[in-house]
């Protein structure tokens, strides 16, 4: 069937607010109805219509054509069997507090992309900026399910407190990658810089590109773990290079020894 | 009664009786199929009968490494047991002193049952919290570092309450060598159909039971009608003919697995013939009344 779709008129004035437009609101709601809702950040008014084209489809499948780096809480709350797809940009907060269902970004995302994700598979063909999946401010942990992949870059503290889930970040890595991880599995293919795993607790952080982690993280020795097989399965179809990277013979640095000291840092051996 | 002769062997028009039993299982993996088949071994030993056992296991098939989750050679093993709680016993007994203790094993669910038994939940706190947890694909699985690197184990596995137990085949030959040639091949036969397991020793009991005893106290003992050296002092079922009776007893995760184990069985003992096999096969039951799956033989035919 044919995607709901809206199509970006022009970028919009101001940043806009689109948690409104998750699928399961529109259900049972005329195009001139959702042309009303208020998405507005400010004290001007910016609706839905003032900024898209609508054309009705099937919600199980929304698309955008065209983004903004303005595009605030896309997909926020996604229920499980939705999926939503962006041709463009994202602002901040992409897929926050979403309980399933799928988000593809064909452009870069915004800070706190997978904020408190707890089930979606959310992807960003781009870059992702600071704070990918960590938690925001106030807030005890980061994202506590689902996966994410970023193809591009990330920015600084990406992983920050995660409590569960995946996340694979296929370029770059900015500093204070994996900071204050709880639990849950971060990937990083290119090169990172700073404190990586910086307090983390029991959390995987499994690196392409080995380096220094500090006096609190221990070497382990160089092992085959059953579990990066299964992982690797998993993962296989969404991101061959981290499927290939766990395949390998991985060298364990236990820690932080700083904190709980349970968690690890795999890199090739 | 009419009997009924297929290929020259006599089948006896009666049917076999099985109860209602609670089924888990669990595929372990390993690092190559020896050290599979071992832990699979060592887990479903002493595990023939729930009279004395606790439980019935055995061995469904082995996993080539394409189907399983990690990609290493694995084995299935199937648990039945009278209830779900002492189907969670003995495979929390037996997973924690058998496969936990075999050399590279890993575990995961394989039965997909209307209940779940925590197994990995249990088994973790071996690790002495050094154990770590990984959610794949929404399953939990435990990492638990032991000696030879980490025990890798699904946090739950399912159960079904929709299993059965004791569908059985009596197959009655001239000698000990025929009878046993037939029933070797019939559980060969079974072994290839899924979701049932033959728990007896290499799937053959020799020593068939009736219900109750001329002593106090016992349940059950020896099936007096059908042991070839009393056939001339005792109301035996057996004629002049038949000098070994051996039994296959078959336990499924569903009604059909039984059936069909059954079908198979029966088949491979009809295909063999009197000459090198069996000359007659007959089915185990307590007067229908007592289980609620009767498996027919004349329906079973080939």
């Amino acid at each position: 069937m044919k995607p709901f779709t809206f199509t970006l008129r022009q970028e919009p004035p101001q940043r806009v607010d689109l948690s409104a437009l998750a699928p399961d609101r529109l259900a049972g709601k005329s195009v001139a109805q959702i042309e009303e809702i208020e998405i507005g950040v400010t004290r001007v008014s910016t609706k839905v219509g003032d900024l898209f084209k609508i054309s009705a489809g099937d919600l199980k499948s929304v698309r955008y054509e065209g983004g903004s780096s303005r595009f605030d809480l896309l997909g926020a709350k996604l229920l499980p069997g939705f999926e939503i797809h962006v041709e463009g940009d994202v602002g901040a907060q992409c897929g926050r507090l979403a309980k399933g269902g799928k988000i593809t970004v064909a452009g870069s995302a915004g800070p706190h992309a997978a904020a408190g994700n707890l089930g979606a598979d959310i992807e960003i063909k781009g870059d992702a900026g600071d704070f990918l999946a960590g938690p925001l401010a106030g807030e005890l942990a980061g994202m506590a399910g689902g996966r994410i992949i970023v193809r591009g870059k990330a920015g600084a503290r990406a992983g920050d407190r995660l409590r569960r889930g995946i996340i694979v970040i296929e370029g770059d890595a900015a500093e204070d990658l994996g900071a204050r991880v709880i639990a849950g599995t971060i990937f990083c293919l290119g090169e990172s810089k700073g404190r990586v795993g910086y307090l983390n607790k029991r959390g995987s952080i499994v690196l392409a590109r080995g380096g220094c982690f500090g006096s609190t993280y221990v070497d382990c020795g160089a092992h085959q773990l059953t579990f990066a097989r299964l992982l690797a399965r998993s993962l296989k179809d969404h991101s061959a290079p981290a499927a290939a990277l766990l395949s390998r013979k991985l060298r364990r640095y236990g820690g932080d020894t700083a904190v709980y000291g349970k968690g690890e840092i795999l890199t090739p051996d | 009664m009419p009997d009924i002769v297929r290929n020259g062997v006599t089948i006896d028009d009666n049917f076999a009786e099985a109860f209602p039993m609670s089924g888990t299982g669990i595929l372990i993996t390993a690092p190559n199929a020896k050290w599979a088949r071992q832990a699979g071994l060592t887990m479903t030993g002493f595990a023939t009968s729930v009279i004395g056992c606790g439980c019935e296991a055995g061995i469904d098939r082995e996993v080539p490494p394409q189907e399983t989750p990690d990609g290493r050679p694995g084995v299935r093993v199937l648990l039945f047991a009278m209830s779900s709680k002492d189907a969670e016993k003995q495979l929390v007994n037996r997973l924690g002193q058998c496969v936990l203790t075999c050399p590279g094993s890993a575990v995961y669910s394989t039965v997909a049952g209307e209940f779940e038994i925590k197994v990995g939940d249990a088994v973790r706190q071996f690790g002495d919290k050094w154990q770590m947890s990984k959610v794949v694909d929404g399953r939990r699985y435990w990492r638990v570092p032991v000696m030879d690197g980490e025990f890798f184990c699904e946090g739950k596995v399912g159960l079904t309450k929709k299993s059965v137990g004791g569908g059985n085949l009596l197959i009655m030959g001239a000698d000990w060598d025929k009878t046993m040639h037939a029933t070797e091949a019939a559980v060969s036969a079974i072994d290839g159909v899924a979701d049932a397991i033959a728990p007896f020793p290499g799937g053959i009991v020799r020593s068939g039971s009736k219900v109750g005893s001329q002593y106090k106290g016992m349940s059950a003992s020896t099936n007096d009608a059908y042991c070839p050296t009393l056939r001339g002092v005792t109301k035996s079922a057996l004629d002049a003919d038949i000098g070994c009776v051996l039994e296959i007893v078959i336990d499924g995760l569903t009604d059909n697995a039984v059936r069909e184990a059954m079908r198979a069985g029966l088949r491979a003992i009809i295909e063999m013939g009197p000459e090198q096999g069996a000359r007659r096969v007959g089915a185990g039951n307590y007067g229908g009344k007592l289980g609620p799956f009767h498996y027919h033989l004349k329906d079973l035919l080939p």
